[in-house]
């Protein structure tokens, strides 16, 4: 069970949250000249990491609004909290195997 | 050569109180080189080993496992076997693992408990109906086995199901995959250990796999915490783990790893005879031989590797549960658990050769892994020694992601993913 901190409302609990999965994936500039790989790269591959992650995260039942968590993704802390358009905290960076 | 498990075997070391028993495989310090290192002792990983050695002959093998055999994914899953799947491809992969596990306690000399029980899906409104009626005529075309039963056969099939109008999950109906059922899930690794074992396959545990030297684009040795082992081919394995390892030899995946929940109770008397799932809300029961009822629960809806599961995944499936059969309101459960398991965006495998040279995979399995152990063990073996795939697992490419040649079988997966 994550308690996560919406930068509006403060903590709540993970069930009034959902997932919006890894943060900063810009959309190709110029998709008219990308190649098929190169969308394949785009629309399905993921670094699903294993430790710190940057990912997306939406306060459905409560303010409504999207913000990103740096979080490590085995013990589930909670680093950092931040705003959309706001640049990624320094996150003190795990090694796992 | 290690002894025949038999009837005669067990009256013999009976007579010795049964402290005799030769142990099942050996657990050798791993050689210099291998022809084929594979990573990731589960019983997907050893399946390949023993098809690799059985099937294509190649005998100098490593199986390298982190921890110990079968305490990955293949401990921890609801045991379930079944082979219902929606479109050719997959029909096709997941039918050829249920024929390899209807002779598999034969073959490998070793009682994995397979139980054909039957398998049955629910369904709760109109559009499940429609949807599992399409998939039981697509099952069918593809000699797959499987019925659609009407409520009343339902209920017939499995009288403690709660069929009373009001209910919160009414159902209308299901499907009936008759040769479905269940299998002791730590005998098939330790069954098809032992039986790679015997044919000379090393077996290493404890010997997590670090890093992987690559030389011009080809794989020339796994670096282990055991030391360098030189391999001509490696063959990674590894569910949940599968994009770290990936990582390492430098290619990405379409893969998300989620804990997939499941649970026991208490031992009772035998209630269940049958496999229960449902895919709408998430639930799947069974009983183990020890009485235990096994229940598998939904996956977290983020990406983790802590090997526990979110408690309101647990609450979610307990009360569907708890609707479907009041009579289990007042169980206790015993255990809880998670197991790390790696999704693809379509919720097919992939089973395939990489960007590298002598690098294969065999991941993506996500949350249905267990029931197609055998056959993933066998088209992969013939995928490492041939170098190329078998027509059963051509489709399963990794490369279909660029192609678009997706096999969308969320509704046939039982987890949303």
């Amino acid at each position: 069970m994550l308690l996560i901190p919406c930068p509006y409302c403060g903590e709540r609990d993970e069930t009034e949250f959902s997932y919006g999965g890894e943060a900063h994936i810009e959309r190709p500039k110029d998709p008219e000249k990308l190649s098929d790989a190169e969308w394949a790269d785009y629309v399905f591959m993921r670094p699903n990491s294993k430790g710190i992650l940057l990912e997306r995260w939406v306060h459905s039942h409560g303010c409504r609004r999207w913000f990103n968590l740096a979080r490590d993704t085995v013990t589930y802390k909670i680093h950092a909290v931040y705003r959309m358009g706001e640049k990624p905290p320094r996150v003190p960076k795990t090694d796992y195997v | 050569m290690t002894a025949r498990y038999s009837i005669f075997s067990l009256v013999r070391n009976a007579l010795s109180y049964h402290e005799n028993w030769p142990e099942a495989w050996r657990s050798p310090e791993p050689k210099a080189s291998y022809d084929v290192v594979i990573v990731g002792g589960g019983g997907h990983g050893l399946a390949t080993a023993y098809y690799l050695a059985k099937e294509h002959k190649i005998t100098n093998v490593a199986v390298l496992e982190r921890g110990w055999l079968g305490g990955g994914n293949t401990g921890r899953n609801t045991t379930i076997v079944r082979s219902n799947y929606l479109w050719d491809e997959s029909a096709a992969l997941y039918e050829h693992a249920l024929k390899l596990w209807e002779t598999m306690s034969q073959d490998l000399n070793y009682n994995v408990m397979f139980s054909q029980r039957g398998v049955m899906n629910l369904a709760h409104n109109q559009h499940d109906l429609r949807e599992l009626s399409r998939r039981v005529n697509a099952n069918r075309l593809n000699g797959v086995d499987s019925e659609l039963l009407d409520a009343r056969q339902v209920k017939e099939f499995c009288p403690i199901i709660d069929l009373r109008a009001n209910g919160r999950y009414p159902v209308l109906g299901a499907t009936l995959q008759r040769r479905g059922g269940t299998a002791r899930h730590d005998a098939v690794a330790w069954g098809y250990a032992r039986a790679a074992d015997a044919l000379g396959v090393d077996i290493i545990q404890e010997c997590p796999v670090t890093g992987f030297r690559i030389s011009n684009g080809r794989v020339q040795a796994v670096e282990t915490a055991k030391g360098t082992i030189e391999a001509k081919k490696v063959a990674l394995c590894v569910a949940g783990h599968t994009s770290v390892l990936a990582e390492l030899a430098g290619f990405r995946l379409p893969v998300h790893s989620v804990p997939l929940q499941a649970l026991v109770s208490e031992p009772v008397k035998p209630i269940l005879d049958c496999v229960v799932m449902s895919n709408a809300i998430h639930a799947y029961v069974s009983q183990s031989d020890k009485g235990e009822l096994v229940i598998g629960a939904g996956t977290d809806k983020f990406i983790g590797y802590g090997q526990r599961g979110s408690l309101p995944v647990t609450e979610e499936t307990l009360a569907a549960v708890c609707e479907l059969f009041p009579m289990f309101r007042r169980m206790r459960m015993m255990r809880q658990w998670g197991g790390i398991v790696d999704t693809c965006p379509d919720a097919s495998p992939i089973i395939s050769k990489t960007p590298v040279e002598g690098l294969y995979i065999n991941g993506g399995w996500g949350t249905g892994g267990f029931k197609s152990t055998p056959g993933s063990g066998w088209v992969y073996a013939h995928t490492i020694a041939e170098d190329r795939p078998h027509p059963l697992n051509e489709a399963f490419d990794m490369n279909r992601f660029v192609t678009g040649y997706l096999i969308d079988e969320h509704g046939a997966a039982a987890v949303a993913h």
